[in-house]
This record gives C-alpha cells, sequence and structure tokens, in this order.
C-alpha cells in the first residue's frame, strides 16, 4: 500500500509496538501530528508543555520500563530544545528516539524560518543521527534508529525528516519488530582470569552501576558475592537493581555515598566492577582511586575498558552472561577479616547518624508510605542526593534520576514520563532549584491527570551550590539565594489545578504526604527545610577516599 | 607513558557528514590527530581515511574503540610501522634565480622530485615519500626562499596480499 511519509512514521512506531510518544506539535510536523490523530486508538501522544519535558518524559519512560522513549518535536526553535533531554539520556544511556521535522530540502541549507541543522548540533550527544533525504528509505531508517538505541551500550538516536519527506508518498510493507542485539558472550578465557583474580583475593567488592540495571543483573550480582564473600556498592545509576536492605549491600558508593561503601571500595583489594563508567563523582582523584586494589571491569562499551581508570582485566562483552559463567567457575571461599572490617565500617557509619535530620525524615516517611513498585524520580542537587542515600529500594527500576548530565529540570518530565511508563504512581522529589527550571510541566501532569506526588524540598537556596560555597568558597553566597522569590508553592499548585500541601516538620510531613499520595492525579507537597543542611559525608572534588567529609565542622 | 606516532586507517561508509562525524569525535574525546587524509578506495561504498596521532598506548586503544563506535566506521586498522608503507606528497613553490638554479636542480635529482611548473622566478616542486624525506627536503628549500607549499598528510597501506577491509 502507498502511504505518505507521515503516515509511515506512525505506522512504523506502531509496527515497532511503541505505545506511547511525547511532544509537541509545530510547523514542519503538522502531517504527523495529522496521523497521530487519525490512529490515536493504536498510539497514544502526551502533549507536554516544553518539548524540553516531552524529552525528559521519553527519557523517564525508558527508564522506567526498559523500552525505548520516543519524542516528537518540529524543526529550529522544537528541535533545539529538546538538546538537554537528548544530552542527559545520553550520558545516562537511555534508549530515546528523537524524532524531528524540518523545512523541507528546497527550503533547507538557505536560513528558513524555522531552519536548524540538528543532525550537526546533535552529533556529540547522540549515538547516531539520520536525515531521511528519500521516502523510500524512511521506514527502514527508523527501524534501524531503534536498533541502535536499544542495542549494546543503549542511547539516544535522532532521526530528523523534512517536511517534503512527509508528504510524499511510497509503498510500505510491515516488518517485524526489531531486536536489540546484545553484547557479544563472554569468553571462557576471561571468565578463569577473573576467577583466578577472584582466588587470590581476601578482601573483594562488586561494584556495579547502569550497565547492571540495564541487564538486570542483580540477582547475578547478588549470588556472584554470596559465593565469593564479597560485599557490594553500586553507583548513583545502579540504585534500585538491588534492595537497599540487601545484607552483603553496602548502597551507593561516590562522592556522596555510604561511608562504609566507599570506605570499603577504597580498602578492597580486588574491585570486581559491573556496568560502570568510572565517573568523576564516583572515583574521586582516579589515580588514586582504590590504588591497592586489582581491578576487573565488565562493561557491553569496550570504549569504556582503560578509559578512566585502568584495570587488570577488562572485559567488553554481556555483563549477564560473564556473570554466569563466573559463577559457575568460582570456587567458594571464605573471607573472614574482611567480614570483620566490613561489621567495623558499619558500625562508624551507624556513630556517625545525626538526629532530627528533616531531610532524612522525609525521604524516609515517603520510603515508608509508598507502594514498593512506585518509582522515585529527582531532580538535581541536595534532595537528589538524600533520596539516593535514604530512600529505601525495594523494586527494580524504582530509581529514576538524571546521573551524568546532571540535569536540573530532568524531573516533572521524567516523572510523568515514568508513570505513563509503568502505569504506577511516581514520586518526585525535588528542590525549590530544580522545580523552578521547568514546573511548567504541571500543565501537562493535570491535562492527564498523572499519579504523580511532588515533593518539594524547599530551602529557599540553590543548596548543592550553597553547600560547595560553604565548605570551598568561603561563604560567598554568590547568587545561590531565592528568598526573594515570593513563589508560593500551595497556590502554585492550585494554579495549576491541582492540590497543593505544606509541611515544616517531620510530623506535618508524613500527614501531607500520605494525603497527597493518595490522591487521585497529581499533587504537589513542600517541605521547608533548613538553607544550611548538608549532604555527608562528601568527597571533596578530585579527593581521595582516605579522607571523606563527615559534618560540617569537618575540614578533611 | 612512550608517546608515539601511530597510522591508523580506518574504512568509513562512503556517504556525506561521515567525515564530520569521526572528526567530532576526535574534538570531543581531545585526541591530537597531525594529519588526516580521506579518499576513495577498492569499493565505492567505503572512503578510507588515514589519520596520524601522538599519543601512548592507552590513547591509541582508546581512540581505536571510541571510532569503532561510529556507526559508519567499518574497520579501524593500525598500521604499524615495520609491515606499512607510509607516503606522503609535497608541493612546494620556491624561489628560482640564476644564481640558485644550478643548487635547486641537485636537491631536486638527490630527492627524486619533479619540476612541475617553470617561471623565471618560482619553481613549483612535486616530491613523494615518507615524512622524514619530506621534512628534509622541506629544510634543504628554506634556503632558496619557500614562497608557498602543501603537504597531503600521510597515506598507509600495509605490505602483503591481504586488503584490511577483507581481512
Amino acid at each position: 500500500m502507498k502511504l505518505s511519509g507521515a503516515e509511515i512514521v506512525v505506522e512504523t512506531l506502531i509496527e515497532q509496538n511503541v505505545k506511547t510518544i511525547f511532544g509537541y506539535p509545530g510547523g514542519t510536523v503538522i502531517d504527523i501530528y495529522d496521523q497521530l490523530q487519525k490512529k490515536n486508538d493504536r498510539i497514544t501522544h502526551v502533549l507536554s508543555a516544553h518539548e524540553q519535558g516531552a524529552a525528559h518524559a521519553a527519557d523517564g519512560y525508558a527508564r522506567a520500563t526498559g523500552e525505548i522513549g520516543v519524542v516528537l518535536a518540529t524543526s529550529g526553535p522544537g528541535a533545539t530544545n529538546l538538546v538537554t533531554g537528548i544530552a542527559t539520556a545520553h550520558l545516562d544511556s537511555v534508549p530515546l528516539l528523537a524524532i524531528t521535522g524540518n523545512v523541507s530540502n528546497s527550503l533547507i541549507g538557505r536560513d528558513s524560518f524555522q531552519e536548524i541543522d540538528i543532525s550537526g548540533v546533535t552529533l556529540p550527544i547522540t549515538k547516531h543521527n539520520f536525515i531521511v533525504h528519500d521516502v523510500n528509505e524512511l521506514a527502514d531508517t527508523l527501524r534501524e534508529a531503534i536498533r541502535i538505541a536499544k542495542s549494546g551500550r543503549p542511547g539516544p538516536v535522532l532521526v530528523d525528516i523534512p517536511k517534503d519527506i512527509q508528504q510524499a508518498k511510497c509503498e510500505f510493507n510491515y516488518k517485524a519488530p526489531v531486536t536489540r542485539t546484545e553484547g557479544e558472550p563472554a569468553s571462557e578465557d576471561m571468565v578463569h582470569e577473573a576467577a583466578r583474580m577472584i582466588a587470590d583475593a581476601n578482601r573483594p567488592y562488586i561494584y556495579f552501576g547502569g550497565g547492571a540495571v540495564r541487564a538486570g543483573a542483580g540477582a547475578l550480582i547478588s549470588e556472584l558475592a554470596d559465593k565469593i564473600d564479597a560485599v557490594i556498592g553500586c553507583s548513583m545509576m545502579g540504585l534500585s537493581e538491588l534492595p537497599s536492605k540487601l545484607d552483603r549491600f553496602l548502597g551507593m558508593q561516590g562522592m556522596h555515598g555510604h561511608y562504609a561503601s566507599s570506605k570499603a571500595m577504597a580498602k578492597a583489594d580486588l574491585i570486581i566492577a559491573v556496568g560502570v563508567r568510572f565517573s568523576d563523582r564516583a572515583t574521586g582523584d582516579a589515580q588514586k582511586f582504590s590504588a591497592g586494589a586489582r581491578k576487573i571491569h565488565i562493561d557491553v562499551d569496550a570504549a569504556e575498558i582503560g578509559k578512566n581508570v585502568k584495570v587488570n582485566l577488562g572485559v567488553s562483552c554481556d555483563i549477564a552472561d560473564f556473570l554466569r559463567k563466573l559463577i559457575d567457575m568460582v570456587d567458594y571461599k571464605r573471607n573472614p577479616n574482611w567480614m570483620t572490617k566490613i561489621e567495623k565500617l558499619r558500625e562508624q557509619e551507624k556513630e556517625q547518624e545525626i538526629t532530627d535530620f528533616l531531610p532524612e525524615q522525609a525521604i524516609k516517611a515517603i520510603s515508608e508510605i509508598v507502594e514498593d513498585d512506585t518509582e522515585i524520580v529527582t531532580d538535581v542537587g541536595q534532595h537528589q542526593m538524600w533520596a539516593a542515600q535514604y530512600y529505601d529500594f525495594k523494586k527494580k527500576r524504582t530509581w529514576i534520576s538524571s546521573g551524568g548530565l546532571g540535569t536540573m529540570g530532568f524531573g516533572m518530565g521524567a516523572a510523568i514520563g515514568s508513570s505513563f511508563g509503568s502505569g504506577k504512581r511516581s514520586v518526585l522529589v525535588t528542590g525549590d532549584g530544580s522545580f523552578g527550571m521547568n514546573l511548567n510541566e504541571l500543565a501537562t501532569a493535570v491535562a492527564y491527570n498523572v499519579p504523580l506526588t511532588v515533593v518539594v524540598f524547599n530551602n529557599g537556596v540553590l543548596g548543592m551550590v550553597r553547600q560547595w560555597q560553604t565548605l570551598f568558597y568561603n561563604k560567598n553566597y554568590s547568587n545561590t539565594t531565592l528568598t526573594d522569590r515570593k513563589t508560593d508553592f500551595v497556590k502554585l499548585a492550585e494554579a495549576f489545578g491541582c492540590e497543593g500541601y505544606k509541611a515544616t516538620n517531620e510530623a506535618e510531613f508524613r500527614e501531607v504526604f500520605e494525603k497527597a499520595y493518595k490522591t487521585e492525579g497529581p499533587s504537589v507537597v513542600e517541605l521547608i527545610i533548613d538553607k544550611d543542611d548538608m549532604v555527608f559525608p562528601m568527597l571533596r572534588p578530585g579527593g581521595s577516599y582516605d579522607h571523606l567529609i563527615l559534618d560540617k565542622e569537618d575540614k578533611a | 607513558m612512550n608517546r608515539n606516532s601511530y597510522v591508523v586507517a580506518v574504512y568509513v561508509e562512503n556517504k556525506s557528514g561521515v567525515l564530520m562525524r569521526v572528526t567530532s569525535m576526535f574534538n570531543r574525546r581531545g585526541f591530537n590527530i597531525d594529519t588526516l587524509t580521506v579518499g576513495e578506495t577498492e569499493s565505492p561504498e567505503y572512503s578510507r581515511i588515514t589519520l596520524t596521532f601522538s599519543g601512548d598506548q592507552d590513547d591509541l586503544a582508546q581512540l581505536v574503540s571510541q571510532l569503532k563506535k561510529l556507526y559508519n566506521v567499518k574497520k579501524v586498522e593500525v598500521i604499524n610501522a615495520e609491515a606499512g608503507i607510509r607516503r606522503e606528497l609535497l608541493l612546494i613553490k620556491v624561489k628560482n634565480s640564476s644564481e640558485t638554479r644550478g643548487d635547486l636542480r641537485d636537491a631536486v635529482s638527490v630527492f627524486k622530485a619533479k619540476i612541475v611548473d617553470y617561471s623565471a622566478d618560482a619553481l613549483c616542486l612535486e616530491v613523494t615519500g615518507d615524512s622524514t624525506k619530506i621534512n628534509n627536503f622541506i629544510d634543504n628549500m628554506k634556503p632558496f626562499g619557500i614562497i608557498e607549499m602543501c603537504r597531503t598528510g600521510i597515506v598507509a597501506l600495509e605490505r602483503g596480499p591481504e586488503s584490511i577491509l577483507t581481512k
């Protein structure tokens, strides 16, 4: 059958099992929107308030489901508004398909109205991108874009479609949904070498990240740790792959990681790194990072091996396959001295606990009140670190947060997208700074009655930058105080058409949060916290784990 | 760390914008590319980029694996010094005068260069060879007065009967 390019776009998405897409119309995508409306019984389009919100929503959808997220925008400003969302997905390896319209081929290169070279703009922040110059190639290009986005180490792919291609007609035939290409199977030699290194080690530490989440490798990691008597830690991107309360799991390590987890990593004699990329936020000074430990690095992306940290054994392959073979090959082993040491670190961590810390109380209250499969979405800053530190994760893929790019304003879109993806209620933990960036998406949440509880930690400052200013910039609080803003978050919520609540202490918070959580549709809870609350422990940027800053008085 | 110069051959799909994708990656990752040439190959589907790059072994491994991640890159091969034939072409315009003409002719003959354009005031010369020879030739031309020059950057093939595309 002969279809127009616009129809092919929609039919190909449906063919590839895309159920929901996010976007915003404009001049060069009217044809596609025309078709979306006609086929809305088979594909749902969610209209955002701003293209950035749509991009983050597609990203949140992908993180919650593991399926590809799709965003659609018009040319020019529509396309450039996607850029932060695409970059966020790129840095966190999220499978995302961004479709943009462009001006007709005859107008390209003439600085036409709303013309931008979005392929050029997004070159360094996409896994790959395409411009479609021939309608006959449109369907296969979209299929290939989806395959690339999902395969190996996932990432964003952009397809730019000029308007005349959307209007041109050609033959269209359905094809089967593309399957993702996994990494190579693990080679026996490499597994053997890893097993030998494990046999030689007395203080093993398994360190996993987003790649392990992608591979769903939590159970394998836990099984390996049991067999070789290792402890487990994760990067921020690894959160929720294992339950927080799992016995061998010390939690997140890194700049604001748990004390015992970071310290154990520094004291280990073998680090088995699974699906991580050794970001500077995780390693501090890469030269000094766990210098005494031998390192095994398993990642699906060969370019990650040796990129940031030198390793003794680097393996690029399907990590689940590697772990399965390794579990079979390693000998059962006990490391009693290591476990004693770990117990000590855990006790030290306990001793550092402070009481009556409202951010912690609030996160713990959320943990207790919500269902186990509620997604915890965050923006970026102190609230994000508190959520990462104190939330009690029970189910996989319930942590949705911008790690690599650290995108303030990520949360509103991502939370909407994750709710659409999972069909479950999500809770956005945000700050007054981050929320201020994309709170326009409350309009979207209200329009679609999205089950979303927004918790705004309001300290009237850009807390994380202020924390750095306090610790490293002689308390020169340049441009981080927001108290001149007169935003009333309760009224703001009401103005957007949802309920707003305010709390100033733990008891109030518990009460209003529970109420908000049980309210159908979206709602906003504002929690007033102190502007000088800080996130600890803290690794000085570029520092080493020998010196963790533990509290406000600590000048380590 | 030992900094070396490496020659890397890259087969890429013969499509518009591919060179930009490759060079954009170099720029983003901060690789030091010294020379880069691109041209047709035995297969119309592919172009071959030959680049020289300074760094240590780790940098080289990183460069190769980053290149392999690019969608349009089909094959990446490091051409090692022993097994590779490396050539560069230089076009150089030098001042010509009756006093220097004889010395210039001598240099041209020793370096197996060719005179490709002649006027009373200037000679245009062409010379091919490895980079050391080209550098030496340029040094020899300096006293005569170099008016203008351009060099292609290195192209390289491995010795033996195989193509790196199919091996």
